[in-house]
């Protein structure tokens, strides 16, 4: 136990040193929740360039990528960081499945190959981040154990989280399930897609990393 | 015909954090249900998901995982996943970890009394 606080006390500590340099701020969460949208609209919004490429096949993202030097600014404050966009975390990874969304078989079974490495490369990410999103698809029920996972893993770490129920636009959404899921966390609901809410979310960040 | 082993908290009490996740997708791939008491620490856990990344091939697809805690049968479903969340952050001998191949398992549903095992029909030479 003793071990544990000492631990904990000693990322807290080294923590904030970190924030003071280029603080690392990570998207994560399973895969098509929105992160590469999200990162989109925050890269858009403020760099006025994109972060990288979105599709409705799951594991477009699967390289983590990192956008530096972004700046954003609300109620007269500012805040610097480098966004790093994360490939989402599942527990399988079925090259079949790409196959239903006319890929063929090489190319569907390259793309697994290099999601697998992805979600191994987002979960070593883990211990670099100063602060983390979790992207969450707002149609679909939260309570799943990858969720769980990485939720966990972020509080064991001691780093700071921001969950984002994401595509609030569409009628099946119910951030009430999230809220009720995770009540622990501040919880903010936005369509990164159609920047509904996105301005509450800059606040949120302020919050999160102050 | 879907096949479950047992697996008890002492079966993997002196392992290590690899060790335990190599004999659990060791059982795993050989299409069998784990049925383990107990569960593991959130690195662990982690660990567990890298390692099945790494070992998906042709015939192995990935997991499907799910941790249980019966003592929270009596508690209002939301208050379950908050408890469990912050239970999950210790790791130990208390509750149930379901892992299983994802070949066999389609999904695992939660609900406030019971766990669901949703599987895929099993032909003779795979999944149907």
């Amino acid at each position: 136990m003793a071990v544990f606080k000492l631990k904990n006390f000693m990322n807290w500590f080294s923590s904030m040193f970190r924030k003071k340099k280029n603080l690392k701020l990570g998207l994560y969460g399973p895969p098509n929740g929105g992160k590469t949208t999200l990162a989109n609209r925050i890269c858009m919004d403020w760099l006025g360039e994109e972060m990288g490429t979105v599709s409705n096949i799951e594991h477009e993202t699967r390289e983590v990528q990192i956008k530096e030097k972004i700046q954003i600014k609300s109620k007269g404050k500012t805040l610097d960081f480098n966004l790093v966009d994360t490939p989402g975390i599942a527990t399988k990874i079925d090259y079949e499945d790409f196959m239903k969304h006319k890929m063929n078989k090489n190319d569907a079974k390259i793309r697994a190959k290099e999601a697998t490495k992805g979600v191994i490369d987002a979960i070593k990410w883990l211990d670099e981040m100063d602060a983390v999103i979790v992207v969450l698809d707002s149609t679909i029920n939260p309570y799943s154990q990858v969720n769980i996972t990485i939720i966990g893993n972020l509080a064991a770490r001691n780093i700071p989280v921001l969950l984002v129920a994401n595509k609030i636009d569409l009628k099946k959404a119910d951030i009430k399930k999230i809220t009720s899921a995770f009540p622990q966390y501040n919880i903010v609901g936005i369509s990164a897609q159609k920047g509904d809410n996105v301005e509450t979310f800059y606040e949120e960040l302020f919050k999160l990393v102050k | 015909m879907l096949t479950f082993q047992f697996v008890p908290y002492s079966e993997i009490l002196n392992l290590n954090s690899e060790q335990r996740t190599l004999k659990l997708l060791d059982i795993v791939r050989k299409n069998k249900i784990i049925l383990m008491q107990g569960r593991l620490k959130p690195s662990e856990e982690a660990g567990l998901i890298q390692k099945t990344m790494e070992l998906i091939s042709k015939d192995f697809k990935g997991i499907e995982l799910c941790t249980i805690y019966p003592e929270a049968k009596n508690e209002k479903f939301f208050s379950q996943v908050r408890n469990i969340v912050v239970r999950f952050l210790v790791g130990g001998i208390d509750g149930l970890t379901i892992i299983g191949p994802a070949t066999v398992i389609k999904e695992i549903k939660r609900n406030p009394d019971k766990i669901e095992l949703l599987t895929y029909n099993i032909k003779k030479n795979g999944r149907g």
